[in-house]
């Protein structure tokens, strides 16, 4: 009986494995493709792009053109304050709402969540022109600052709508303790509700972070100028109209994986950790 | 002037009235115990008093002054929580001491009266740790000692026992009673379970459906009961109410305790044994009649009976307590 159950958990374990690892294969294959032509030679990425890279093959010709072009540092730098900029506006703006929507009772609550939570169902590309406008009427065109108001948000309705619905889990115990202790409600957010959340933080993080890096929209609209251009923009430099080099071009694109992933990375420790255990019940 | 008083005071939700007018005086130095059913508004008026909520109507007095609209910080109130709710990234000494620093207290009597307080309640070798390393016993003491430390005026716990298990309830429960004769302080306790009630309480409010039913020593409502509910509600096991008319008297409605049940052969009540509880000190017998249903008889010692027998029961006429058609005490 019990070694008939067994087995059958265990069929269902390895197709459950089997439908996992397909995928997995599938969502990493085209990153595979980009990184294993990043080091061939030109020649041999077009003859066999899907062979691996030989003692032959193997050049660092790609790799050598974009870290020669001086701007390509930059580039990365204004990625990566982009996205560190916004990631802190979302995530500090969309905890604080949340925390409003479920702790205080006050008149519009729930219609107040629904108008934030409407952007996830509008994408916000719909209103790149009036963007567009507003930015060259304040003057931002052409700096970081647009980019971070526009992903901020972007970023915000999903980041509340998670959020509120971890902070109504929050014991109101716990914070009505702190409120008798005399904790400001700043105080109750950020060191009493903020650590216990951190898991949900660390999701809306990640879901955050990797639209905004990967984002090719908004800096060819808002900020194409040369100092402010990000990395997944200055990587098309060397798509031409008529020429691509594309040694360089696989070689930026598998270099712009490296600092989403270690973010990803740091993130998804997070993700697993939860302090809540012991703080109630 | 008592320690806590309220007039009149209510509470809405929207269209919602939860509580409907409460008028209470606790004196200095009393234990006063809030009991009813779940959903009585027991629970909401303790918060109330603490401030976490609103009040609709009427005044909370906290030792003479208006605190209606003051914050719970500074009400010079504790409160001691169902779910503990100890700050989860301080050890034991910084929960406890967390409302001085708050009020701007200094360190050395910080230390001073958090070690004085962790003394009381044995905590001195648990200061260091988290909550998370605690058990649920521990946690709740530092939840009680973070009360104590503050020196309030007034006491709030929140059903503080309902996490535990058996054993460490009573225990628990005996601590508290402690503390309470030691400090001399004045606590209201909120619980669902009357025997909590009864064996902590100087006095306890019998609340239901955001009414007082009745206030009273627990040996007051126990005796003396206003109406069926507190009654039905304070005793172990429930009281049995009978039919007035089915036994040929002019109530409506007669209670009796199940200790003043007896088998008696020329009793007036006839039914059959339907189930036998042996608690070894005491047997509780379960018996179903025609006329007033199930009845439970508490004899004590150790008694036989077999399921389905016939048993007939007597009283004594002068324990019986009668009630009107409304639930309300008919008395002469």
């Amino acid at each position: 009986m019990s070694i008939a159950r067994n087995q059958g958990t265990l069929t269902r374990s390895i197709a459950a494995h089997a439908a996992l690892l397909t995928w997995t294969v599938i969502a990493l294959f085209p990153v595979f493709v980009i990184v294993i032509n990043s080091v061939k030679s030109r020649r041999v990425i077009f003859a066999d792009p899907l062979a691996l890279p030989t003692a032959e093959t193997f050049d660092l010709v790609g790799y050598q053109t974009v870290l020669a072009q001086g701007d390509f540092l930059l580039y990365f730098t204004n990625s990566m304050i982009v996205t560190m900029a916004s990631l802190f506006f979302v995530l500090l703006f969309g905890a604080m709402a949340a925390f409003a929507l479920s702790e205080y009772r006050f008149r519009g609550n729930l219609l107040m969540g629904l108008y934030l939570a409407l952007g996830i169902m509008i994408p916000i590309r719909l209103g790149t022109v009036a963007i567009l406008q507003m930015m060259v009427a304040t003057g931002l065109v052409n700096t970081r600052t647009a980019l971070v108001l526009v992903y901020t948000a972007q970023g915000l309705p999903l980041a509340i709508f998670i959020l509120s619905e971890f902070m109504r889990n929050v014991s109101s115990d716990l914070k009505n303790a702190g409120r008798i202790d005399g904790l400001s409600e700043y105080t109750i957010f950020f060191r009493l509700v903020l650590p216990l959340v951190r898991p949900a933080m660390a999701t809306v993080a990640v879901f955050t972070l990797i639209p905004i890096w990967n984002d090719l929209w908004f800096p060819l609209i808002l900020a194409p100028g040369e100092s402010v251009k990000t990395i997944t923009l200055g990587s098309q430099v060397f798509i031409g109209q008529f020429v691509t080099n594309w040694n360089a071009v696989l070689a930026a694109l598998s270099l712009a994986i490296v600092p989403v992933l270690v973010l990803y990375l740091i993130f998804s420790r997070h993700l697993i950790r939860g302090i809540t255990a012991g703080a109630v019940k | 002037m008592g320690a806590l008083t309220l007039t009149n005071v209510t509470k809405s939700f929207g269209s919602t009235d939860v509580i409907k007018g409460v008028d209470l005086q606790v004196e200095h130095g009393e234990f006063c115990v809030f009991v009813g059913p779940s959903g009585c508004g027991k629970s909401t008026l303790l918060r109330m008093i603490a401030g976490l909520e609103d009040v609709t109507g009427g005044d909370v007095m906290i030792d003479g002054e208006r605190v209606n609209d003051r914050a719970p910080a500074k009400r010079e109130i504790a409160m001691v929580f169902q779910s503990y709710a100890l700050y989860p990234h301080l050890d034991v000494r910084a929960n406890m001491g967390l409302a001085l620093k708050q009020a701007g207290v200094a360190r050395d009597e910080i230390r001073a009266m958090t070690d004085k307080a962790a003394g009381m309640l044995s905590l001195d070798a648990l200061m260091d740790r988290r909550p998370a390393e605690l058990s649920g016993g521990q946690r709740q003491r530092v939840a009680i000692g973070r009360a104590i430390v503050r020196r309030p005026k007034l006491f709030l716990f929140d059903e503080p026992l309902s996490n535990l298990d058996a054993a460490l309830r009573v225990q628990t429960r005996i601590e508290i009673a402690r503390l309470h004769r030691e400090l001399g302080a004045t606590m209201v306790y909120v619980t669902h379970d009357q025997v909590e009630a009864m064996t902590l309480a100087d006095r306890i409010v019998v609340l239901r459906a955001g009414r007082v039913e009745q206030v009273g020593a627990p040996m007051d409502l126990y005796k003396d009961p206003a109406n069926t509910f507190v009654a039905g509600f304070i005793g172990s096991p429930q009281m049995n109410f009978l039919k007035g008319a089915a036994l040929g008297m002019r109530s409506e409605t007669v209670g009796l305790r199940p200790e003043h049940l007896r088998p008696d052969n020329d009793g007036p009540i006839s039914g059959s044994v339907s189930h036998v509880e042996k608690l070894g000190g005491e047997t509780l017998v379960y018996v179903t009649t025609e006329a007033h249903g199930l009845l439970t008889l508490r004899l004590f010692g150790e008694h036989d009976y077999d399921v389905d027998s016939v048993l007939r029961l007597g009283f004594d006429a002068a324990r019986a307590f009668h009630f009107g058609a409304d639930g309300l005490r008919l008395r002469d």
